[in-house]
């Protein structure tokens, strides 16, 4: 049946040297806890997690951590049990250098997990199993750490055509997930599954490139002991960037997702291998994320794939594979998008799916940027079919509204553009430099709206107040001069000879009659019915001291 | 020769109605020029610049009583993009008027706040809570870094904190690298 399955083609990419094989010779080695442990609470796209846990506290494996905080957000646990050493400020696996809020737990060894129960996700309603994957730390491990709960979502038509699960893996140099499925083939067979069930596929398409065989292999063996309906494995081509999630959506079903929609209005959804293999922990285990399939590769002895726990330095990590001793950087994901990191202290996160260590030799130094030719070969390597040489242009001349009508963030920055640029120029830097710059000026323009918002309302307000202040005064007045009016009328019905009352004296009277009020207010007698003799008493007193302050006042 | 007088005259009238029409139908309120420099300025309604918010500033611009460079917080960038909206020449920041300081935001010493509500009517944008005699605190999302309640302040409790870098706010640099002659490096 998949020999006959028609495949489709997307526009441009690579074909990159793959470096697969040194890392995949071993299987996926346990990597042995660390003195220490950093668990960075912000791993995810979306709002940053509440730290739940307190310096001192004794926490287990897979115990909450940090709280979901916000609609897109995902919750963080402990990766082992030990005791909470500090809730503080630690570097992040982040180009920056920059430092953010970490729980540091210190392993007591025991590695005791929390209860662990099954979740009956067949009986619950779809807002429950969401929440409970929100809750579990479920987040995209292919790199993009997206939420999964708001994924798992049939959209609009309430089942979905494909669900798509990629287990392309097109980036040189990472064979996690290829391992996984190796190893691990029936335990994603039976999370892809579930995701059938959960978002009512009608088919689950898993794609994998044909240079992994043994996975393909695997898969295959996988979905036949399971005996699983409607899943079948697909392999694709191997061209870099086939495992980008509209790339292969493209190859698998032919669709190809408009500028500023979803997949789902499309009827399919995309999940890597890893987080459904993750999806089936936290259900059919009860088991939050705590680790994940993490590659060591590049200037190491021993390339291989280790399972890691989120929060293991990325040092002790790379120990186990044996840096060469001319190692000069650590690099986050693979060479093609990967991020250089400022240290090898710095933890192992959601987002870890390889550890790339680098030297002079195998990543040399990159040749001197010459100008641009514009002989448009990015153009046909672009596989967002973007015209990647516009938006250099528009970004080095930081004419951030030009990129955008280019749709820079389309730009999944794949790297193609840069790979192919005769004229050696680092494309990406220029692309990631101008968004973070629009979405810094989009950030301080929606602080402006807000603070112009926020002025108006004051100086409405303001308005307001005086208005209302002008008005419950002159009704004041306008009552005075109705009771006044009405006594003179009395008056004149009384028959007594009526004095003719001008507007003088009206103000005069006005003026009379607070005095009245006032004298009246001074000689108002004192409540002194009813008292007993002591309450006199105390009055009496009071008087005295009135009377003496009184007299003090007097003689300053 | 009345036919023709007619005609013109018929159509003098039905352009005359149309246009009336088009005048009441598609009235532009207000005047768009103060909103779009109104849009450029940063909102922090601090009167740096000598009037009492953006709003006044953007329309004393708009009637040429005030010039482009007296904004501080919107900065050369803010001047130049001011510029281009009005087709003007870019000109420094005026040094009368302040100078560009990194964003801050206001943060309140509660150890000394006496809680006497003068910062609470000196804030622009109301981000300051508090009551009579209890103590006051700044809300940091809503501050604008105006400044304008440090001054009133008569226990001198409230200082100005800049925002510092975070992962979540930090930019890619620019991948030029400016060539500059010997000498005048650095």
């Amino acid at each position: 049946m998949s020999l006959l399955r028609k495949l489709f083609d997307f526009h441009g990419g690579v074909k990159p040297a793959y470096h697969k094989e040194p890392s995949t010779t071993q299987p996926i080695a346990q990597a042995p806890l660390p003195a220490e442990l950093v668990i960075p609470l912000h791993q995810s796209i979306g709002g940053v997690p509440r730290p739940l846990v307190q310096a001192g506290e004794t926490v287990k494996k897979g115990q909450l951590i940090g709280g979901p905080d916000g609609f897109v957000s995902s919750a963080v646990h402990a990766s082992t049990s030990g005791v909470v050493k500090a809730v503080e400020m630690r570097r992040m696996p982040h180009t920056s250098g920059l430092s953010a809020l970490c729980v540091v737990i210190e392993p007591d060894g025991k590695d005791e997990w929390i209860e662990r129960k099954p979740v009956p996700w067949r009986s619950l309603p779809p807002d429950e199993v969401r929440d409970i994957l929100r809750d579990a730390g479920v987040v995209g491990l292919g790199g993009a750490v997206f939420p999964s709960y708001l994924k798992v979502n049939p959209g609009k038509k309430g089942h979905l055509d494909t669900l798509v699960i990629n287990g392309a893996e097109c980036e040189p140099f990472i064979t996690c997930d290829d391992l996984q499925m190796r190893e691990r083939g029936e335990t994603i067979v039976r999370g892809a599954a579930i995701m059938r069930d959960l978002t009512r596929a009608g088919q689950v398409l898993i794609g994998i490139e044909d240079n992994k065989p043994e996975a393909i292999a695997a898969m295959q063996a996988a979905v036949r002991t399971v005996g699983a309906e409607r899943i079948e494995i697909v392999p694709i081509p191997t061209r870099y960037p086939a495992g980008g999630a509209k790339q292969l959506i493209r190859v698998l079903t032919g669709i190809e997702v408009p500028h500023g929609k979803r997949s789902t209005d499309y009827g399919v959804q995309c999940f890597n291998t890893g987080t459904i293999y993750a999806i089936y922990e936290a259900l059919e285990l009860g088991q939050p994320l705590v680790s994940r399939i993490v590659t060591v590769a590049g200037n190491v002895e021993r390339p291989r794939n280790f399972e890691v726990r989120f929060g293991t330095p990325m040092r002790d990590v790379v120990a186990l594979a044996g840096a060469k001793p001319d190692t000069d950087r650590i690099i986050m994901g693979g060479p093609m998008m990967g991020y250089a990191m400022p240290g090898d202290e710095v933890p192992v996160v959601k987002a870890t799916n390889c550890i790339l260590v680098g030297s002079p030799a195998l990543f040399p130094p990159p040749p001197p940027e010459m100008p641009c030719i514009r002989c448009g070969e990015c153009a046909k390597a672009c596989p967002a079919d973007l015209q990647p040489f516009e938006m250099y242009w528009f970004s080095r001349a930081k004419i951030f509204g030009k990129a955008q009508e280019y749709h820079l963030f389309d730009c999944i920055e794949c790297g193609c553009c840069a790979f192919v640029c005769p004229s050696r120029i680092p494309l990406v830097d220029y692309y990631r430099f101008a968004k973070s710059e629009i979405w810094a000026r989009e950030q301080e323009k929606e602080a402006a709206d807000v603070a112009r918002e926020r002025y108006e309302f004051r100086l409405a307000r303001e308005e307001r107040e005086k208005a209302e202040k002008a008005a419950k005064l002159a009704a004041k007045a306008a009552e005075t001069k109705a009771k006044l009016a009405q006594q003179e009328a009395a008056k004149a019905a009384e028959g007594a000879a009526p004095a003719p009352v001008a507007s003088d004296d009206a103000k005069k009277a006005l003026i009379a009659a607070a005095m009245e009020r006032a004298k009246q207010q001074a000689a108002a007698p004192l409540n002194t019915d009813n008292l007993s003799s002591d309450q006199k008493a105390q009055i009496a007193d009071a008087e005295a001291r009135r009377a003496q302050a009184l007299q003090a006042e007097g003689k300053d | 020769m009345i036919s023709a007088i007619l005609v013109m005259a018929l159509g003098a009238v039905v352009l005359g109605a149309a246009l009336g029409y088009a005048s009441i139908k598609f009235k532009v309120e207000g005047d768009p020029l103060v909103e779009k420099i109104d849009a450029i300025l940063p909102q922090t309604q601090c009167g740096q610049c000598g009037y009492p918010g953006c709003k006044p500033y953007a329309e004393a611009i708009a009637k040429g009583e005030a010039d482009i460079n007296c904004c501080p917080p919107g900065g050369d960038e803010g001047i130049r993009k001011l510029a281009d909206l009005l087709g003007r020449e870019f000109k420094p920041l005026s040094g009368e008027h302040g100078v560009e300081k990194p964003k801050s935001v206001a943060f309140v010493d509660e150890q000394f706040c006496i809680g006497c509500t003068l910062c609470i009517q000196a804030c622009p944008v109301d981000a300051i809570v508090g009551a009579a005699k209890q103590m006051h605190t700044i809300v940091a999302a809503q501050c604008t870094g105006c400044e304008l309640c440090v001054e009133p302040c008569p226990v001198d409790c409230i200082a100005m904190v800049p925002i510092a870098e975070s992962v979540e706010t930090w930019k890619w640099r620019y991948p030029v690298f400016e060539i500059k002659p010997a000498g005048t490096a650095r």
